[in-house]
């Protein structure tokens, strides 16, 4: 530990790393443990990001990088009900795996465990571990650096599971600071889906940093659902690295429910031939949320297709930010990359920025993007309010019908119903 | 049923309903007729409570309450029915979901228990019999990808489900062909009973050889100018609106 001196920017970043001084890295093996050692290098380099770099023009961390945290330490004693719907759940308390809450139904030829049991066990992730991260990214290398604990999933070849595998992730204190890491192989032709979800407790002040890699190997299928409830005054930075190999589906449905600041940083940096990408989100933001996606994908190979559509329903003073970047490589010919985002502006002081980005080297290929931003249609409240429907729920009519067809992407029914239910709870009674 | 008396109404500063009086009893069928931008539309959106009118003068009692007190969704409970000359595509937003919901608190308002689903489902397809909707666009989003016809179809089936008391059709007629009009009118006739009413808005006098009203009005610059019986409407299609144009412009020289 450095002695405090009068440098802010310097001082910022040494008291918020000094947060990781007590951080226990007893149960890592070598191979983990270079890898940490090789982040606190680079993090030496780096350092935080202000609105002049590009990537984060729209948002501030500072506030997330002035918070006062703690790091908890590994705790399973804890009455929650969780009442997950699945028969596969890994919890995280405050980024350590709870052996208590979580649960396994044991199914031939998936493993799905805590990282930290996978770090001794499994070759694919000795192999692969932290090798699709991108190593100029900050807060990346904090959670290589400082990652306490996180799911492993590994999906052997063709095995094909329909059945939803959950990863909770929860803070159960107040200003917390947690970097969960998650690993997810799917082998070649097999089948899976996942919900990675954060869950609020009522906490304030708490800061997630998560780190997600996933691979999704030739003509395997894999979806994830993303649920981000954080509580409403803390932060959460989500990363997803992706590599889709020849022939892959990989779906990605965001939903950010709650949380001060949100960015989502999602790199699908290496794509096959013949792959298929989904990345959906949907951000019903109140208060003075700020929700931030960045979705970026790189179409290396011939024949990929990508789909993006994210839907913002921005009301009170939130602001929504989507940068939605698609690179289309000179050998990706035939590649049909879609990009939609639409937002629905509740009030007056809520605000969008809304930037899509085409960076395209193959002639033969067909790029489109679109961006809406409007008012709930007054002719349509009107209509439904002419055939007896209040103003309330005629408005809730017309908001869920703007986010069906993100809901109508998700794959896993209670993932579906829980949203719709969202929708429902959330827009009955506005103004 | 509905007393309109001395109604003016203005958007945007222009005033466009100029003093309308009419009086529709339980059991009366009235036609409104009148050239294109005589205010028909507007007197019908009024009435349905659109809030981009500003009413500046005058009242609408409608069975015994002030109507222009309501909100729109008031409207529609107590029993006001507006059939839209322009119906709204609301995509994503399905035709029986919204027709349920809407049911369902005009019952709760009035202390009813929710429709049940089996009840719901068989006025359903009888209403849509009754106006030969295909049974897949009822279940569709409202009005989207609908033909001109398939919409004034559907805006008939929305009054059959909602069972107002009044009616009010803003050129229903329009954009239809002879089969697709004799259908809806067909629908219109069957609704009809002693205890409810309605008002035709409509261009053309051919409307009023399926559906029989009991008085035809012409509506002229925001105002009604000339009331007669059905024969007034084949007049009308005879010999236009002038005459009565210059009828008027005599009395006021
Ligand atoms: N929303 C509006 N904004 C401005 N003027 C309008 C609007 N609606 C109607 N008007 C004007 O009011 C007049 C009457 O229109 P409308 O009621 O639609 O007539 P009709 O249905 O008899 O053809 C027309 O001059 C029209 O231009
Ligand atoms: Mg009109």
């Amino acid at each position: 530990m450095e002695v405090m001196n009068e440098t802010a920017t310097l001082t910022n970043k040494d008291k918020f790393l000094s947060h990781f001084d007590l951080v226990d890295f007893s149960m890592d093996e070598d191979f983990s443990s270079d890898v940490r050692k090789e982040a606190m290098e680079l993090i030496q380099w780096l350092d935080f990001p202000t609105s002049k770099a590009e990537y984060w023009k729209y948002t501030r961390v500072n506030k997330i990088i002035k918070g006062d945290y703690k790091i908890s330490t590994p705790e399973n004693e804890i009455e929650i009900d969780l009442s997950v719907p699945t028969k596969n759940c890994i919890v995280l308390i405050n980024g350590y795996f709870s052996e208590e809450l979580s649960f396994f139904d044991k199914t031939e030829g998936i493993e799905f465990s805590s990282l930290s049991h996978a770090k001794k066990s499994s070759s694919i992730l000795k192999e692969k571990f932290n090798s699709l991260v991108k190593k100029d990214e900050i807060f990346a290398d904090i959670n290589t650096a400082y990652h306490q604990d996180g799911a492993f999933m590994h999906i052997a070849k063709n095995v094909q599971s329909d059945e939803p595998y959950y990863i909770l992730n929860l803070v159960d204190d107040s200003n917390i600071m947690s970097n969960p890491r998650n690993f997810i192989f799917v082998e070649q032709g097999a089948n899976a889906k996942a919900v990675l979800k954060t869950i609020n407790t009522g906490n304030t002040g708490s800061f997630t940093n998560m780190v997600s890699e996933i691979f999704v190997d030739k003509n395997a299928h894999f979806e994830i659902n993303k649920i981000q409830d954080e509580a409403e005054d803390s932060f959460q930075i989500a990363t997803e690295q992706v590599v889709q190999a020849d022939d892959s589906t990989f779906k990605i449905n965001t939903f950010t429910l709650n949380g001060s600041i949100v960015r989502n940083n999602l790199n699908i940096d290496s794509l096959g031939k013949n792959t298929m990408t989904y990345l959906n989100g949907l951000y019903p933001l109140k208060g003075k949320q700020h929700v931030d996606n960045h979705t970026y994908l790189l179409h290396r190979e011939p024949n990929g297709e990508s789909h993006e559509l994210y839907k913002g329903i921005i009301g009170d003073s939130s602001t929504g930010v989507f940068n939605g970047k698609v690179f289309v490589h000179r050998e990706a010919q035939k590649t049909n990359a879609f990009q939609s985002n639409a937002n629905i502006v509740m009030t007056d002081t809520a605000t969008i920025n809304s930037k899509p980005e085409l960076e395209i080297y193959a002639d033969d290929v067909k790029c489109s993007h679109g961006s809406t931003t409007g008012q709930l249609d007054e002719e349509a409240l009107f209509y439904l309010r002419a055939r007896g429907l209040s103003k309330d729920s005629a408005r809730a009519v017309l908001v869920n019908a703007f986010a069906s067809d993100v809901i109508d992407q998700i794959g896993v029914e209670a993932v579906k119903v829980e949203i719709e239910k969202y929708i429902d709870d959330n827009y009955q009674g506005i103004k | 049923m509905i007393k309109i008396k001395n109604l003016h109404a203005s958007i945007d500063g222009t005033e466009i309903l100029t003093g309308i009086n009419l009086e529709v009893k339980a059991g009366e069928v009235h036609a409104i007729m009148g050239p294109n931008g005589s205010g028909k539309s507007t007197l019908a959106n009024v009435l349905a409570g659109r809030d981009e009118y500003e009413v500046t003068e005058g009242s609408v009692d409608f069975l015994g309450e002030d109507l222009l007190d309501m909100d729109p969704e008031d409207r529609s409970r107590a029993g006001l029915f507006l059939a839209f000359q322009y119906p709204v595509e609301i995509p994503g937003v399905s035709n029986i979901n919204f027709l349920k919901t809407a049911i369902n608190e005009a019952r709760e308002k009035r202390g009813e228990e929710p429709m049940s689903a089996k009840d719901f489902l068989k006025r359903v397809k009888e209403k849509s019999k009754l106006v030969e909707l295909d049974g897949r666009l009822a279940n569709r989003s409202v009005n989207e990808g609908f033909s001109g016809g398939e919409k004034k179809r559907n805006e008939i089936f929305q009054m059959a489900m909602l069972d107002p008391k009044l009616s009010v059709l803003d050129e229903t007629d329009s954009g239809l062909d002879i089969d697709a009009l004799r259908t809806v009118a067909n629908g219109v006739n069957q609704l009809k009973t002693k205890d409810n009413a309605s008002i035709i808005i409509t261009h053309y006098q051919r409307l009023l050889d399926y559906i029989v009203p009991d008085f035809v009005h012409v509506l002229y610059n925001g105002k009604i100018v000339k009331t007669g019986p059905k024969e007034l409407a084949l007049e009308l299609e005879e010999r236009g609106y002038d005459w009565i144009i210059k009828d008027l412009e005599k009395v006021s020289a």
